[in-house]
């Protein structure tokens, strides 16, 4: 009797899980269907474009300098155990590139930008601003989700690309200041070591991350319930999820193009 | 006058449950064109889910709801959003939206259209600003944010964005919930006037039974997703039919029990 409550219990978790997942795949499919569909509010899009890359550039810029120098304190500490100080600059650049750049530029951002999204949205919903766009003509879809998709899509490899420069500094700085690196020989090892295919896949990993920030803050505000803890609740959630989906997304394509 | 018109807005069955709770059971309704039909009932008697059902934002499980005789929930989605087009619907706490100006909350409608109705920004504005002055309020409010306003100012605009585009149905739901006596009866007639200069059908939904008999010409009572009565609004205080007496005077014995818990 108790195991067949047990797997009934399990069998409505899988059931409920694959239910959300359905739900999830057929919000993002339609959100990304009205980019190809007119009319597309371009004010909109560049509105959540500049919340993504310019507002959040100060957290991610500093996230990204002291990342750098903390790589290059570690990384002279440990490979100095085997004189192999020489690979600090790989390591940097390496570690920021491929990994540190993309995850936590894309942290800081669900962080900032994914709840902001689940709350502005959360809130629409609650207040029946969302109902209100469908009285006016107006697809909620098309005017809340697909702009804030398509700018997480774009946005995010473009704060990456700056969280990639400024990551690399801090440990050029560390490197040269504190621990006597030559600063040509730092510089011209970083650009020997660095491969094309490892900034564009961190930049890919960086486009497949925004949009899933995006996607997670507007999912969890456009099914927000309820008041003040229904948005709170989404919020979080918004947050929670899209963290998770990072990391897990992160190993999967890491797995997909480096590992050989 | 032909006695043969079809009614503007005519509800026929109509139901809608959530989870084992029934909200609308068998509802039969008709608005007669140019005319303001109010319907009263308790909180949870399905009031703002009959609006919803016919502005098709929820979809009910059974019944007809044809406006001009078209039936709406067979159209395609093309379709309905050009009858939507013309609905106007004042939502109970506003729901202006607080990202933008007042003045584009009240132009949104007339920027959303497209093809031959299509007008620019600047036209908008100048329109929104008419309309503002129409429900009493001074164009300049057009560069407020709602958060700025009062909540009685938050209603004419959100009167002014029901009104804009000059539906030709318009929807109200519990227009006067949350503010004062005085400014309740400056909203009424504001819907009176703006109801009458563009010869709308209108359905408004009330607790408040002086805005009732204000606003309404025809008025329906529903209880536990019955329509229980209709008749004139200017009978809804004597209407003889005891729920709508209990209600109407508020009085605390009578055939309505209220649910504390269900």
């Amino acid at each position: 009797m108790r195991l067949s409550l047990l797997i009934a219990a399990l069998g409505r978790g899988v059931l409920d899980t694959v239910r959300g997942a359905g739900r999830l795949a057929l919000f993002a499919l339609n959100g990304v269907s009205h980019w190809f569909r007119p009319p597309f509010y371009w004010r909109n899009f560049v509105t959540a474009f500049l919340e993504f890359a310019f507002f959040s550039l100060p957290v991610v810029a500093l996230t990204a300098v002291f990342s750098g120098m903390v790589i290059a304190l570690q990384s002279f500490t440990g490979f100095s155990r085997f004189n192999a100080q020489s690979a600090v600059a790989d390591i940097v650049v390496l570690s920021v590139v491929r990994e540190l750049g993309p995850v936590l530029a894309g942290l800081m951002v669900a962080g900032r930008v994914g709840a902001a999204m689940a709350a502005e949205i959360g809130t629409m919903r609650v207040t029946d601003q969302i109902d209100a766009l469908g009285t006016l003509s107006t697809n909620p879809m098309k005017y809340l989700v697909a702009p804030r998709l398509l700018a997480g899509l774009l946005a995010l490899p473009l704060l990456v690309v700056i969280a990639d420069i400024l990551g690399v500094m801090g440990g050029f700085v560390v490197s040269v200041i504190k621990l006597g690196f030559s600063p040509s020989a730092y510089v011209a090892n970083t650009i020997g070591f660095v491969q094309p295919t490892d900034v564009t896949v961190g930049l890919a990993k960086a486009a497949v991350f925004g949009f899933l920030i995006a996607l997670m803050g507007c999912y969890q505000g456009y099914n927000s319930k309820g008041g003040a803890q229904g948005v709170g609740g989404s919020t979080t959630a918004a947050v929670v999820a899209a963290s998770i989906l990072i990391l897990s997304f992160d190993y999967v394509l890491t797995e997909m193009f480096f590992s050989r | 006058m032909s006695g043969i018109a079809s009614p503007k807005i005519r509800i026929r069955g109509l139901s809608k449950s959530f989870g084992p709770k029934r909200v609308l059971d068998g509802i039969d309704l008709d608005v007669e064109t140019g005319t303001s039909m109010v319907v009263i009932g308790g909180s949870g008697s399905g009031k703002s889910v009959l609006l919803r059902c016919i502005l098709g934002l929820i979809q009910p499980d059974a019944g007809t709801i044809e406006i001009d005789g078209v039936d709406v929930l067979g159209q395609t989605r093309r379709a309905q959003d050009a009858t939507r087009e013309r609905i106007g619907m004042l939502f109970q706490n506003g729901a202006l939206f607080d990202s933008l100006p007042v003045w584009e909350n009240v132009a949104f409608g007339l920027l959303a259209r497209r093809g031959k109705g299509r007008i620019g920004r600047v036209e908008a504005r100048s329109k929104a600003g008419d309309v503002l002055r129409q429900v009493g309020l001074d164009p300049s409010v057009g560069d407020l944010s709602p958060a700025e306003l009062s909540g009685g100012m938050q209603k004419r605009v959100g009167l002014a964005r029901a009104i804009a585009a000059r539906p030709d149905i318009l929807f109200f739901d519990e227009p006067t919930t949350g503010l004062d006596p005085i400014m309740g009866a400056v909203i009424d007639g504001l819907i009176v006037d703006c109801v009458k200069r563009l010869g709308s059908t209108a359905i408004a939904i009330t607790h408040d039974m002086a805005s009732a008999t204000r606003i309404g010409d025809r008025a329906a009572m529903l209880y536990r997703g019955k329509l229980v009565w209709q008749g004139p609004a200017s009978s809804l205080l004597e209407s003889g039919n005891p729920m709508v007496d209990q209600f109407t005077h508020g009085r605390r014995e009578g055939p309505i029990s209220m649910e504390l818990r269900r």
